[in-house]
This record gives C-alpha cells, sequence and structure tokens, in this order.
C-alpha cells in the first residue's frame, strides 16, 4: 500500500506500508525441512518464481558441497532465461496496462502463455514450477522439447517486431515514459538499485557478468545500457533484454551437454545439512536477487533470508521517486520499477 | 522528435491486422487444455499398490495429507491398511508426495478441474474419489527419479575361501559411515515394528543411528529387546520382508543397523552404562525360569529391573539356548552372547547353570519355590527322519552336530556329507561341515525358492561351496558291514500343483532312482521339546497340543502361575518370537503378582 499526500495532481509525499501481502515464508522454512522449503520458495514472487528455486538451491548445495551435474546447470540457465521472458513478457502488459495502451497486456500476457507451455511441458507446472531443487532438477526435457523452444523463440522473436510498432515506436507512449520516474544516477547505487532500473542509469551492472554463476561465463550475450534514467530508458533495457534472452535460450539447447540432471539428495526425511551458511546471488528480471541460508547442522533451515530487489525498489526507491509525480503516473512508474509485493513481504 | 511524429501515431494501428487471428489462448468451457505429458493435476492412487506407509503424509508441507481407512481394503502384513487423503484446499501440488512415494503407487492426473458447492468434498481420497485415475496418470515417479533410496549399503563379508578356514565371523559389519547411509534409507513407515514379534522402535532406533547417537539407539533397542546384539546377527527379521523400501528396491538392513548400534557397546559394562536401566527395590517375588535360552533370558532380565528376584535354571554350562549350541559360532560367536548375558547377570538375574530340570532340580521344587514360573525349554530334541539306516555310524541330527562344535569337540563327518532340509538348521550343518572340511550336498525334497531358510543364509551356503539338490528325496541310508554310513539312495521329485490351492507337493519320479557315495548324513528336518521334566499333576493342567504347550493371551499354561514361551509355545520359532514371549510373560508375571 502506498500512502499519497498530493497536492492538486501532483504528489508532495509517498509512504510505502508494507505488511499487508505478509505469509511468513520466511519463518515457515524455519519449521519445514530442506526439501520441504524447496516448495515453498518459488512462491515469493508469481510471476518470476525460478530465481527463488535456483538461489536457495545453489546456497544450500554450497553449505552442503553437493555438486551439481553439467547438464543441470545449463538446464538451469535455461530455465532462468525462459523465466526472464516470461517475466518481461508481463511486464510489457503491466507498464502498459497502467498506462492505458490495453493491447498490449493482451498480447504480452498471451505469449507469455507460450513460455508456460514449455514450463508444464519441462516440469508439470505453469507457474510454479518447483523444478529447480539442490542437486540439480527434478527432470530431463522431455523428447522433442528442445525443438519447442526453439520454435517458441523464433515466434517471440517476431512477436517482439510488432511489440516495437505497438509500443516503442508509440509516440503515446514515448510522451508518456520519457522524463518520469527519474532516478539519480549518482544516487543509484547508494540507494541500492538494481537491475534494469540500475542499467537505465547508465551504470553497467549485471550478476551474470560481474560475478558469473550456472554457466554464464560459456555463453554469448551483452548487457545493453542507457542513460535516461527514466521510465523510457527502463522500458528499453527490457526491450533489449528479450532479445539477448532469446539468443541465450537458443544457446543453451544448442550447447547444453549430454548426462545426468540430477545429484540425488538422501532421504528427504533425514536429510541433514552440515552447520554454516552461504550467500548466493543471482540476476533476475528485476534486479540482483539474493539468498543468505543458514544451517545449525539440522534437517531444517535455521534461517532462510532472501534479498529481493522489489524492497529496494517498491519501498524506499519509490517513496522517494514518487515525489513530484503527477498522480496518474504512480502506477507506470511503479511498474517500471519491476516491483514484486510478495517479495518485499517475505 | 517532433511532438506529433505521424509515423509513431500511425505505426502502433498495425495492430489491427492482428484482429482477424484466432486467440492463443484455450476458451473454456468450450475448449479444455491439453496438458502436458507431466502435468502436476489432481492424485490419482493405486490402491492394490500402496502400502499405507504414510511417507507421501510425512512430506506433505502443507500438511494436506492425512491417512484414512478406505472400505475393502484390509492391510495386513506390510499393509498398514490406510490410505492417503488430500486436502484439496491446501494441496500445492508441488508432487513430493509422488516423490517419495516408495512403491510408485501416488501419481498425480491430467485433471485439473475439480468443481464443487460441498467443502467437504476438498477431501479428496486418489484412487477411490477418482478410480478412472489411472488412464490419465501424468507426474509420477520411476525408482531413478524418485527419492527414494533404493539400493542397500552393501555389507562387507568375508571371502568365500577365507570362510570354511575357520569359525571366523562371516558378516564383517558396517563402518560408522556405512550405517549412517544406510539408516538415512529408512522412511520410518513403521511397518516393520508391525509384524516384529516383539514390536521393537524399529524406525525410533533406525532413526538415532541416522542422527549419529548410538547410545540413544542401543537404549531404544534395550527397552523391550535385551537380546539386540543376537537379533542384530542372527534374527529372521520379518520385518524386513515388509520394508517399503523393498517394493521397489532392497529393504533396509534392519538387522544390521542393530547390529552396528548395539556391537558399540563393546562389554557389559559399557551396555550398562549406556543402557543405565533402572532398577527397582526388591519387591520380594520370586520367579523361577527353566532354560536360559532368549524367552527366559528376557523374562528374566526384565523381571529383574522391575525388582523380582529372578532365577534361571539352565542344563547346559553356557546360556542362550538353542541360540547358544544351535547356532554356528560364525554367525553368532560366543563373546558376543558373553557379553549380553553377563550385562543381565550385572542387573541380577541369576542363572544356575549345569542344573537340567527334572535331573537335577524337580520342576515342583521350583514351582513351589517361587511366586511364578516361566518355562522356555525350546525344542531340542531332533525329528527323526524315518528312513532305512538312520541308526548307522555317520548318520545324526544336525543339532547335535552344532552341539558339540559348539562345545568344542570336533566330530568325525568324513569328506563327504549329505544334509537332508531345507531350513536354517540344514544350512548351518552344511556350512559348519565344510569347516570341518567336507564336501557338502542339501537334499531338499522341494525345489530352491520354497526353502523354509534365510535367503541369506542360502546364498552363503552356496558362496562356500555347499551344492544344493533340490526336489530330492531321500530313501535309504546303505551302510557297510560295521553299520557305518556308506551312500545314500534317493529319488528326484517333480512339482505337482496342489489341487487345494496349497503349495506346489513332491512327488518322486518313478526310476530316478540314485545312489550316492558318502561318508555321513546329517538330518535337519525339524526338531521337538522334551517335557519329562514335568511332573504328572503339571501335565494334567498343561495342555500340549502338536508338541506344543498351549497358553492364554498372557502366555500363562493351564497351570495357575507357570508361564511359558519361545519355540515350545510358538510356531514361528525364531528368537524375536521367543524375545517377544519372555517380554510379554514379564508384563503378565507383574500384572499377576503386583498389579
Amino acid at each position: 500500500m502506498i500512502k499519497l499526500k498530493v497536492e492538486g495532481d501532483t504528489v508532495v509525499k509517498a509512504e510505502t506500508h508494507v505488511g499487508y501481502l505478509h505469509r511468513g515464508f520466511e519463518k515457515l522454512m524455519e519449521r519445514r525441512n530442506w526439501l520441504q522449503s524447496f516448495t515453498i520458495v518459488c512462491r515469493i514472487c508469481v510471476p518470476e518464481p525460478d530465481p527463488n528455486e535456483l538461489n536457495y538451491s545453489r546456497a544450500v548445495e554450497e553449505i552442503e558441497g553437493r555438486a551439481v551435474p553439467e547438464r543441470a546447470e545449463w538446464i538451469r540457465t535455461m530455465m532462468m532465461e525462459l523465466s526472464r521472458l516470461a517475466s518481461y513478457l508481463l511486464w510489457f502488459g503491466g507498464q502498459n496496462g497502467s498506462s492505458g495502451l490495453y493491447t498490449m497486456p493482451q498480447w504480452s500476457v498471451g505469449d507469455r502463455d507460450y513460455i508456460l507451455d514449455l514450463f508444464e511441458e519441462l516440469t508439470g507446472g505453469r507457474v510454479y514450477h518447483m523444478y529447480i531443487w539442490p542437486g540439480g532438477v527434478r527432470r530431463d526435457l522431455p523428447d522433442g522439447f528442445a525443438d519447442k523452444v526453439l520454435q517458441t523463440m523464433d515466434y517471440l522473436e517476431k512477436r517482439l517486431k510488432k511489440y516495437d510498432d505497438l509500443m516503442f515506436a508509440n509516440t503515446i507512449f514515448q510522451k508518456r515514459a520519457q522524463g518520469i520516474g527519474w532516478i539519480d544516477p549518482k544516487k543509484a547505487v547508494e540507494w541500492g538499485v538494481v537491475g534494469p532500473p540500475l542499467r537505465a542509469a547508465g551504470i553497467k551492472s549485471d550478476v551474470r557478468i560481474d560475478d558469473p554463476y550456472l554457466i554464464y561465463d560459456k555463453l554469448d550475450f551483452e548487457v545493453p545500457t542507457q542513460t535516461g534514467s527514466d521510465v523510457w530508458s527502463r522500458a528499453l533495457i527490457r526491450r533489449f533484454e528479450f532479445e539477448q534472452s532469446i539468443s541465450m535460450v537458443r544457446q543453451c539447447i544448442e550447447k547444453m551437454p549430454k548426462g545426468e540432471v540430477y545429484n540425488k539428495i538422501p532421504n528427504p526425511m533425514k536429510w541433514t545439512i552440515p552447520a554454516g551458511d552461504a550467500y548466493v546471488k543471482a540476476e533476475s528480471a528485476r534486479g540482483e536477487f539474493g539468498y543468505y541460508v543458514v544451517s545449525d547442522g539440522s534437517d531444517k533451515p535455521r534461517r532462510v533470508h532472501v534479498k529481493g530487489p522489489a524492497y529496494v525498489h517498491g519501498v524506499t526507491l519509490l517513496e522517494r521517486i514518487l515525489v513530484g509525480a503527477n498522480i496518474a503516473d504512480v502506477s507506470f512508474i511503479m511498474n517500471s520499477l519491476g516491483t514484486c509485493p510478495p517479495e518485499i513481504e517475505r | 522528435m517532433a511532438f506529433f511524429d505521424i509515423k509513431g501515431l500511425v505505426t502502433p494501428f498495425t495492430a489491427l491486422t492482428q484482429l482477424g487471428k484466432a486467440p492463443h489462448t484455450v476458451t473454456f468451457p468450450y475448449h479444455k487444455k491439453e496438458t502436458a505429458e507431466r502435468y502436476r493435476g489432481l492424485h490419482y492412487n493405486n490402491l492394490e499398490e500402496c502400502i499405507g506407509c504414510g511417507n507421501c503424509s510425512t512430506i506433505c508441507m502443507n500438511e494436506a495429507i492425512d491417512m484414512i481407512h478406505v472400505d475393502g481394503v484390509e492391510g495386513g502384513k506390510g499393509d498398514s491398511g490406510l490410505r492417503p487423503r488430500v486436502d484439496n484446499g491446501r494441496c500445492c501440488w508441488c508432487a513430493l508426495c509422488v516423490e517419495v512415494c516408495p512403491t510408485g503407487s501416488l501419481n498425480l492426473t491430467k485433471e485439473y478441474i475439480y468443481v464443487t458447492p460441498d467443502a467437504d468434498a476438498f477431501l479428496w481420497t486418489p484412487g477411490v474419489s477418482n478410480p478412472e485415475g489411472k488412464e490419465i496418470i501424468s507426474f509420477n515417479s520411476s525408482v531413478e527419479t524418485s527419492l527414494g533410496m533404493y539400493n542397500r549399503i552393501p555389507m562387507p563379508e568375508l571371502e568365500g575361501k577365507e570362510r570354511i578356514k575357520s569359525f571366523a565371523e562371516v558378516m564383517l559389519y558396517y563402518s560408522e559411515k556405512e550405517a549412517r547411509e544406510e539408516a538415512t534409507r529408512c522412511i520410518s513407515c513403521g511397518l516393520c515394528t508391525e509384524v516384529c514379534p516383539a514390536h521393537m522402535h524399529i524406525p525410533e532406533y533406525i532413526n538415532a543411528i541416522a542422527k549419529g547417537d548410538d547410545n540413544e539407539a542401543i537404549k531404544i533397542i534395550y527397552d523391550n529387546n535385551p537380546l539386540g546384539e543376537l537379533c542384530g546377527k542372527v534374527c529372521t527379521r520379518r520385518c524386513e520382508d515388509v520394508c517399503a523400501m523393498q517394493v521397489r528396491g532392497d529393504a533396509v538392513a534392519i538387522r544390521w543397523l542393530k547390529e552396528y548400534a548395539v556391537g558399540r557397546a563393546e562389554t557389559a559394562d559399557i551396555i550398562k552404562e549406556i543402557v543405565n536401566p533402572e532398577i527397582k527395590e526388591p519387591n520380594g517375588f520370586k520367579v523361577g525360569i527353566v532354560g536360559a535360552g532368549p524367552s527366559g533370558l528376557t523374562a528374566g532380565y526384565y523381571l529383574a529391573l522391575k525388582g523380582f528376584d529372578v532365577t534361571i535354571y539352565e542344563a547346559n554350562k553356557y546360556a542362550g539356548g538353542m541360540t547358544m549350541y544351535g547356532i554356528p559360532k560364525y554367525r553368532l560367536p560366543m563373546e558376543s552372547l558373553d557379553k549380553q548375558i553377563d550385562y543381565m547377570k550385572s542387573i541380577g538375574v541369576k542363572i544356575e547353570f549345569n542344573t537340567k530340570v527334572g535331573k537335577d532340580i524337580t520342576f515342583d521344587k521350583i514351582y513351589n519355590s517361587h511366586d511364578a514360573v516361566f518355562v522356555g525349554v525350546g525344542f531340542q530334541v531332533p525329528y527323526k527322519m524315518g528312513i532305512k539306516g538312520e541308526e548307522a555310524v555317520g548318520a545324526f541330527p544336525a543339532v547335535n552336530m552344532l552341539f558339540d562344535v559348539n562345545n568344542g569337540k570336533t566330530p568325525d563327518i568324513g569328506n563327504k556329507v549329505v544334509v537332508i532340509g531345507g531350513g536354517n538348521v540344514a544350512i548351518d550343518g552344511a556350512r559348519v561341515s565344510r569347516r570341518l572340511g567336507a564336501e557338502v550336498t542339501i537334499m531338499y525334497r522341494r525345489r530352491v525358492v520354497d526353502m523354509p531358510a534365510d535367503w541369506e543364509e542360502i546364498e552363503g551356503a552356496e558362496h562356500e561351496g555347499v551344492e544344493i539338490m533340490p526336489q530330492t528325496i531321500p530313501v535309504e541310508i546303505i551302510t557297510d558291514e560295521n553299520n557305518k554310513v556308506k551312500a545314500i539312495k534317493y529319488l528326484k521329485a517333480e512339482m505337482v500343483a496342489d489341487d487345494k490351492g496349497g503349495r506346489p507337493r513332491p512327488v518322486p519320479i518313478e526310476g530316478s532312482e540314485t545312489i550316492m557315495e558318502v561318508s555321513s548324513v546329517i538330518g535337519a528336518i525339524g526338531q521337538e521339546a522334551d517335557y519329562a521334566f514335568f511332573t504328572e499333576e503339571a501335565l494334567k493342567e498343561i495342555e500340549i497340543n502338536r508338541g506344543r504347550m498351549v497358553v492364554d493371551e498372557n502366555m500363562m499354561t493351564g497351570m495357575k502361575g507357570v508361564f511359558a514361551g519361545g519355540d515350545a509355545v510358538n510356531r514361528t520359532a525364531d528368537a524375536i518370537s521367543a524375545i517377544a514371549d519372555g517380554y510379554k510373560a514379564c508384563k503378565a508375571i507383574e500384572k499377576m503378582l503386583i498389579k
């Protein structure tokens, strides 16, 4: 919830109130065993659950010292990029839905379903995949899956041209997005801004490049930046990254080695993780996404702390950049930051 | 960019070209989406494959699954009779229940629409609510994908050639690492506890081993079995036959894990320190026990803990009964038994050795000088084979030979031995004969799969070079002029299906008569009890039916205050049943005398 103080149509003060969506994920995990907890983490972000699964799994693997088969790392990378595409498609819809361009949400949410179809085929679930788990991934690719992925990528590439026509070349959208929701590039790092909003402020920061994980160091891709630091720049970043992700998914399919996909854990009811802690991070569609996991040597996590981008973007940053904005732009600006409320209120 | 960018105003209208396109999302209810091959929809449970272990319920982090009785599912050995019920209002479709189902009976289906105004109907019993679900199974788990640990940690053993050189223990037993890993396989379903005659707390002590708390495991084992190490080495382990893991893999090595735990306590003193039992103040009641076999020792141990004055009368030099004299030392070494019995003595169990009831002391005297008597005399007298030449020199029962060998003697069996029988005693006789240097053949009437002996024992015998001749019926022992065994005459048999639905019977094949030259014939076709020590008056009250004493639910015979257990009472004739009897009798004696 955001409490706004306005003078006329202009916001003079924005105050965020968290707690209305609190479901206590982090606390729940302290009462669930290590495997049960894996089914909780995806719920921390509905539009993009996979970075949660990945980070939780990587943190557990790091504390336990569990190796992950190479093929699983490639599949995980493919999942992360598919997840980014799905997340951006939802964002295309959200960003334009909040400005009145309602055709875009209908298109992009519909197109997202093609990725959800892929998820369903690979994982058995469309939204909550519960697929990346400690030790690898749950199942190998089904027969013919790779071709379907490539077909979907070709389709999305074509659709991106249509999105350009409808949204990016659209004067109304441009006028609406340019110059609003400005984040001071000099302050961006200090304020903890990450992901597309940070890159839109001209700072080339991406965990995939800065601190490569999975097999990102084996992929050929670019990290686009912009300098406008406004809603328009952030939109462009996502649009360019969409292309990059399509390319990365294709590379994953082409280069993926054969082999095992899972280094099986012991009986989950008796599975204990040695005492220790780990912080892992990944680049989600909304920016750097971290997990801090502590084990006391028992069969349950002692603490799981989620450091998501939405807390910074949706609470502290939003309160700053809404000041001076037109009341009609509030949700438009908020969407440009890629805020995911359940992730704020873990 | 000019404020009125014409291109930027016109281009978006190209979206109109999409108007004629068919939607790519489904329009429910006119169309229903076809789900993927591994879609996670509503549950289906194959009620016949399910064993009601409850692992699905345990893993469910939403507590959406409970185990209920279902009409038409009876349960029994290895089946709790319960089946999972899913609260569809709580389920999150993570399918961990499927991943941990040890039998693979629980699956998710392609079905995903479930609409009902009845809130109670959200409680869904897979397989009952949707018997047609089998046809639309989608998300399932194979042995490869399942989270069950189906492969047993192999037990290190002595090589066959090494084994027959001595009576050294064949099993080398688990190391700490191996035991922890094996213990981790257990899913704590408790189906084993149900079938264990002593209802040992198996999941609990295995869990303690998995957690690295061996002392806790020992304490749990001693809770209702004072001969844990004995059982750890030689138990018939019916628990493993019903282990949830054996449905699709290897049963958890429950017996070896017990051995591992109790084997950590190397002396009687250490056992006492770890178990640290509460020994009640003497209550003034005296209990006499006939026979220091597993049932007598167990009754004695728990009675002594409860403050009874316990005296066990044992005919032989050592305690242990058939486990001492009937089980070869390569399976159960003397030191192991000594340690367990020393511990019992240390908590106050008195054992009068070399005191045969009926000879050195009368049954009456015991009966009159104690408040209660427990009879655990076992089956010591071997059955006769009933064939010609049975009385010849070189023809003897296996139990007699085992008794001699365990007493340190080396019977003269020659170099070619035939053992008749298919039970554990036959295998023991054969493997001991191998260690005495003979070539050994086991003759058994039925097929190898029909042999009542433990499969591991059969494998062990074969590994040591024992030849098994199934479907072979001995008909005569041929002797020489000195009445010494010279050869054995036998017939081959064919298995004929039983008309009444029983197991197939062996029927001799005419003209298949063969003679094999042998130096000894060892009979192992069963034993019976010797009740000669009972006085006539006692036998009037104690009913004996087909060789076994008849007892009530409290293990009491027809004679008030006389309880009985072990082989001479129950048909299972194994150590763990005897231990269970002893424990039960202890409770009953306590109830009779105190409560």
